[in-house]
């Protein structure tokens, strides 16, 4: 109220959201789940020419007890899945998945035996990022793309209620299979 | 985000038993009670499990070890988690497409996969000699470019995993000019379906030249940046030397190729003794160190990228005097139809290729629809041509029954046949030295598992 | 003069000629049976006709076996197909086992692995021995690998000291013969490589293990048992090394399905790659 008059414009009180948001995204700290060529990638970025750093996220944390976002990096062979599925457990809330590359959103060009298509089979994922691999700034495009997400998300009671929408909202939206006539 | 931020269980904290002991899963603030459970053990042996995921193991690699101590009294190989099919899928695509799912293989040395496919399908096509020389030139200037990437992320992750961590960024910012050389060239970064059977994809572009001299220039600067970092660094010495220990007849025996094998002092380089390719004129020397160990394979992965940057150069200067020379073979059967080129929608085929076969000639039209939809048939036989990529002998066996797909294409892989000597390697050393010890084999697990 | 069609350059439309290769040799038996009746008369000499002059003559081959069929043209199936060539059956046939001399060091390694065999009353080992694109493949019954190898390893002439791996093929319509084992060898001491192969049918799919005398062969043969069935006789630790351990069935034979799953997007549904319609 009166405060607010007295600052120097361009501050705003915000919401404890807002703050919690923010500093949730800028030390995101990526768990370690490179598998195959986007795992190479992901380590260009975080080296010098394309820097993860400036976004608070160089820090790959090999345990995933520290970390709050889960990079998939690469094809998932039936093998992995457990193991993928597991690291993702041992995560501690709140905590977002990643799925880096055609390989982990959706199988890619192996649509096989072998390999698990798509890895929201296995992890809720909250980005999907094509690409075979794709270019270090796709992947920090995607980070920042995620960073908005994590900004605008509520806490306490107001998550709670922001979930059931989502979910609803999911539970009600039409597939993909099947919306007609947009390839035409 | 996951929906339930209730309480949430960890399936994995339980103990658990199996049939051959109890499981234990360090969970964190656990030590008392894991020490505790294990007391009533503590006679038998404890193996632990490191990986598949684990950030010093070079992908998804699974180590088993058992341990007295600091000591590796027992160690194994856990592979297959990146396990694709790539060998299968390659079963139900043409003989040029096929290209695009070996070069996702072993991702670090993507030309290397392609080449070795690509001479093994030319072998069968019996065009060997019709390739052009300037696309010879290219896959020689292309591989040898890709070597010296390939050995900065081993010299990185290598110096990564034991703690260099300057060693890291440095080799990926030349990675990264290398990587704008392939994008310049080929159009991508990584996984380039670039070499096909009978050349090239498409001609250098203007400028590339100029680029690669420039890069060349550069990393006359830059490589002895390594050699600065480590070759006389205590605590390098200290970490590499006399660890990975294997001399030639263990070498021999276990089949490895590779610096691990020029590292006994062997000079056994398939450029060398079994040139393809037009590697016979060009001139370089193989690398050979005599000690046996890691300190020995990274100074022969140093040195082999400064024979790597002669070769460059000595490509470049004879791809001048190429201008405008063909990339493909000449044989319309085989050759791919179109002339690539850049459009104002990305990469595709160029307008005059698409004004002859739209406007000018139905056979034309017919003759491309046929070689892109249907391929080439390859004559049945079976063919193996292995070269020398960064890790080793890298050959494809290929298989045709005389059809438009590869009835058979296994790819003998080097990383997997040289990780079946981490036992013999780790065992008897400490548990820090299997780190360097893997590191110095240098596997990529796409290669390994396919 | 019918001709062999192992070596040919055509890449097209050429399927009629390996329909010739069926009735190349008999054929080819007839022609030279016709010209001896022709010349054979008249002196006690029998002299062939000039195109039937051991020079001119390509020389006979051994059987040749079709290890497959293939039917059509243009992979359509169950459809009616107005070109007419969707009844056309064609075998497929692999390069043919070629006589001696082979050409260059090949008769060299021949020779010396031959009289190794001799000496211990296994000249049945080499089934046969095929020279195509300039590479040498020995074609040896699976009992008597085990003896091939080492001599191929020991040897004075022969030191294949390398062992590249086994590569397993499976060819599901070669009866009796359905699962190979292919064996590439370097020596290093007279820089040269050959190949081995090896058969065993479905029925029996079992093959002695080399790994007690190259054992960089361990993981290779876990593989090939992993990804076709092929059961090692005498290997430390046959299991998967690929896929997970308590998976079924062997993944890289032809009659594993590919497996993928149909890829659906916003009102397409594309199956997957081994059930789409294909163009060859």
């Amino acid at each position: 109220m009166g405060l607010e008059e007295k600052l120097p414009s361009g501050v705003l009180l915000t919401t404890v959201e807002g703050v919690a948001g923010y500093m949730r995204k800028a030390s995101f700290w990526p768990a370690t789940f490179g598998l195959a060529c986007c795992a190479i990638e992901m380590m260009t970025t975080g080296g010098p020419k394309y820097d993860l750093a400036r976004f608070g996220m160089e820090v790959f944390r090999a345990s995933p007890r520290q970390a709050d976002l889960m990079i998939v990096a690469g094809r998932v062979s039936q093998k992995m899945a457990p193991v993928l599925r597991q690291i993702y457990d041992q995560m501690p809330e709140p905590k977002w998945v990643l799925a880096m590359g055609v390989c982990a959103s959706s199988g890619g060009m192996f649509n096989n035996y072998a390999v698990v298509q798509g890895v929201d089979h296995v992890v809720p994922v909250d980005m999907y990022l094509p690409g075979c691999p794709p270019r270090p700034e796709m992947l920090i495009d995607a980070i920042l793309k995620l960073h908005d997400q994590v900004q605008a998300t509520k806490l306490g009671a107001n998550r709670r209620t922001e979930i059931a929408e989502l979910e609803t909202a999911a539970l009600r939206a039409l597939p993909t299979s099947e919306m007609k006539g947009l390839l035409r | 985000m996951s929906t339930d931020t209730s309480q949430q269980q960890d399936f994995y904290a339980a103990p658990g038993d199996t049939s051959q002991g109890r499981v234990f899963t360090v969970t964190g603030q656990d030590w008392d009670s894991i020490t505790q459970n294990i007391g009533d053990a503590a006679e038998e042996r404890v193996v632990v499990n490191m990986g598949p995921q684990h950030p010093s193991t070079h992908g998804v690699l699974r180590l088993i070890l058992e341990l007295e101590g600091e000591t590796v009294t027992e160690a194994r190989c856990g592979v297959g988690y990146l396990h694709t099919g790539i060998e299968k899928n390659m079963e139900y695509r043409s003989w040029v497409q096929g290209v695009t799912f070996c070069t996702r293989m072993d991702y670090l040395s993507p030309f290397f996969n392609e080449a070795t496919y690509v001479l093994g399908v030319e072998r069968l096509l019996d065009i060997e000699d019709d390739v052009p020389e300037k696309a010879q030139v290219m896959r020689v200037l292309l591989m040898e470019l890709n070597r010296i990437s390939s050995h900065l992320v081993a010299i990185a992750t290598g110096g990564m995993e034991i703690g260099a961590l300057t060693v890291m960024t440095i080799g990926f910012r030349e990675r990264e000019l290398v990587l704008d050389l392939f994008e310049l060239i080929t159009g991508l970064r990584m996984n380039h379906g670039f070499i096909r059977p009978g050349g090239v994809a498409q001609d250098l572009p203007p400028g590339a030249l100029d680029e690669i001299r420039d890069f060349i220039a550069l990393m006359k600067k830059r490589l002895p940046e390594y050699a600065a970092l480590c070759n006389a660094n205590p605590i390098f010495r200290g970490r590499l030397d006399g660890v990975g220990h294997l001399d030639l007849a263990g070498c021999l025996a276990l089949g490895m190729t590779g610096p691990v094998l020029r590292s006994t002092g062997y000079a056994w380089d398939l450029r060398k003794t079994q040139p393809y390719s037009g590697y016979e004129d060009y001139d370089f020397e193989v690398q050979t160190w005599d000690t046996c160990d890691a300190y020995g394979r990274f100074r022969i992965r140093l040195n082999e990228m400064w024979e790597s940057l002669k070769i460059v150069e000595q490509a470049v200067d004879r791809l001048a005097g190429l201008e405008g020379a063909p990339v493909m073979v000449g044989d319309k059967k085989i050759a791919w139809p179109s002339q690539l080129a850049i459009g104002s929608d990305g990469m595709g085929n160029s307008l005059d290729h698409i004004r002859h076969i739209m406007g000018e000639s139905m056979e034309a039209l017919i003759h491309h629809f046929k070689l892109v939809t249907e391929g080439f048939r390859v004559p049945a036989g079976q063919a193996y041509v292995p070269i020398e990529s960064p890790r080793g002998e890298l050959g494809a066996h290929v298989v045709s029954d005389g059809g438009t797909r590869p009835f058979r294409a296994h790819f003998r892989d080097p990383s997997f046949t040289n990780l079946q000597a981490t036992s013999v390697m780790s065992e008897g050393g400490m548990v820090a030295d299997v780190i360097v010890a893997i590191a110095s084999i240098d596997p990529v697990m796409g290669g390994v598992d396919r | 003069m019918t001709d062999e069609t192992t070596d040919s350059k055509n890449t097209g439309k050429s399927d009629d000629k390996t329909d010739a290769n069926e009735s190349a040799r008999p054929a080819e038996e007839r022609n030279l049976e016709a010209a001896k009746e022709k010349t054979g008369t008249g002196s006690g000499v029998e002299q062939p006709a000039p195109e039937q002059s051991p020079e001119n003559v390509p020389a006979p081959t051994g059987e040749v076996r079709s290890v497959g069929e293939r039917r059509g043209m243009f992979g359509v199936s169950g459809t009616p197909d107005t070109s007419g060539y969707g009844g056309l059956v064609s075998a497929t046939v692999l390069p043919a086992p070629t006589q001696k001399p082979y050409g260059g060091w090949f008769d060299e390694v021949a020779g010396a692995l031959e009289a190794r065999l001799e000496a211990t009353d296994l000249m049945s080992a080499i089934e046969s021995v095929v020279v195509h694109r300039g590479e040498i493949t020995f074609h040896v019954r699976r009992e008597d690998m085990p003896f091939v190898a080492q001599m191929l390893r020991d040897d004075e002439a022969l030191r294949f000291e390398f062992c590249s791996g086994v590569s397993g093929v499976h060819y599901p319509d070669d009866s009796g013969r359905e699962l190979h084992a292919v064996y590439h060898f370097t020596s290093m001491t007279h820089n040269r490589r050959i190949r081995v192969e090896v058969t065993a049918p479905d029925s029996d799919p079992h093959v002695p293990s080399l790994v007690s005398i190259y054992p960089t062969l361990d993981w290779h043969e876990r593989e090939t048992y992993d990804m076709f069935g092929l059961i090692f006789d005498g290997h430390p630790a046959l299991t998967r090394v690929l896929m997970p351990d308590d998976w079924p069935g062997h993944p890289q034979r032809k009659d594993y399905p590919l497996g993928g799953i149909p890829v659906e997007y916003k009102g397409g549904s594309i199956p997957p790659p081994d059930q789409r319609r294909s163009y060859n």
